[in-house]
């Protein structure tokens, strides 16, 4: 059938390049996400991104707005530079949770304490994907990877960073929250919250980050499925959904 | 009557759109596409509402779906 009304289709920000993600990895529906939040605020043309390094390396190659590629963790002050350079431009960074929770960590804690105004899309899978599946700062208790073959121990190497909920204990006014592409309501739950941290961003509120908890089938050892399922199980318990901080709420309390 | 068109070049078979899709529309082919991998076809598309369900979840983005005349609203959007 060619009739009738098109309800969805790839959305111009995001470019026909196939990309090289593993089959079921859910990045490129984080990429859609923002590509879709870019159009519809209408902010594309004046839109500056900032990729990691990570599986997400290429994401200037899939993304239709202008791209830098930051050193491994520093996205977050190459989105400082940026912003305030061109403060009208809109600024964001994607970056993993190799790349932000880990050798990342100093640069998005002073990027998020000191308030810079850009939008940071941190994807979590709690594992490090494209170097092949070592343990990340995110890696659950008991999870098995390639570094943690008996599963981490978290005596050995403590509990799991919980990236949203530690910048959502800084006292400069944020908007964080914490999403889920499990499946299809969490994925529209989840634009809802891309979409409100790039508003604020629109308006020059504040700094926003959105986590979104995704799959890595391939270094999981599951099926793109049975990741899903993972994420249900295993992740949203430790990594519980919603707005962590409102700029409204900026008494330095989590909140509700 | 809706429509979902797959892309099949583009498809890497992760079947995240057969799981989803609530009136089992969608399936996977039983030949391979020019990746190597087995993509998702529609199968008895007359049974398509028009949810979107599948294009929400397909992280290569692959789907496309067009809805003509009465259709449901995907919650409530």
């Amino acid at each position: 059938m060619t009739g009738g009304e098109v309800v969805f289709s790839r959305p111009e920000s995001l470019r026909r390049t196939p990309t090289h993600y593993c089959p079921g990895c859910t990045h490129g529906t984080a990429h859609r996400l923002v590509a879709e939040v870019l159009d519809e605020l209408g902010i594309r043309e004046r839109t500056v991104g900032v990729a990691p390094v990570g599986c997400a390396v290429f994401a200037y190659n899939y993304f239709n707005c202008d791209f830098l590629e930051a050193a491994h963790g520093r996205a977050p002050a190459f989105a400082t530079g940026v912003k305030r350079v061109r403060p009208e431009l809109i600024v964001f960074t994607y970056q993993g949770d190799g790349d932000l929770a880990s050798i990342g960590l100093a640069e998005i804690l002073h990027a998020a304490n000191r308030g810079e105004k850009f939008t940071v899309v941190f994807v979590n899978n709690a594992i490090y994907g494209m170097t092949g599946g070592q343990m990340a700062p995110t890696t659950l208790p008991g999870q098995v990877t390639t570094t943690c073959p008996g599963g981490r121990d978290v005596e050995q190497v403590g509990y799991p960073l919980r990236v949203a909920e530690l910048l959502a204990t800084l006292r400069t006014p944020g908007y964080i929250a914490r999403g889920s592409l499990h499946g299809p309501e969490a994925i529209v739950a989840s634009k809802r919250l891309v979409r409100r941290a790039f508003e604020h961003q629109v308006a020059g509120t504040c700094f926003g980050l959105v986590e979104l908890l995704s799959t890595c089938p391939t270094n999981w050892g599951l099926t793109p499925m049975a990741a899903c399922q993972w994420v249900v199980d295993r992740m949203i318990p430790y990594y519980p959904l919603g707005e962590l901080k409102r700029p409204e709420s900026a008494t330095g309390q989590v909140a509700s | 009557m809706s429509a979902v068109t797959i892309d099949s070049t583009r498809c890497k078979g992760c079947e995240l759109c057969c799981r989803v899709c609530p009136q089992g529309v969608l399936r996977v082919a039983k030949q391979i596409n020019t990746k190597g991998y087995f993509p998702a076809e529609v199968g008895d598309g007359t049974l398509c509402m028009g949810c979107c369900m599948c294009a929400v979840v397909c992280p290569d983005v692959a789907i496309e779906v067009r809805v003509h005349g009465v259709h449901y609203d995907f919650l409530g959007q």
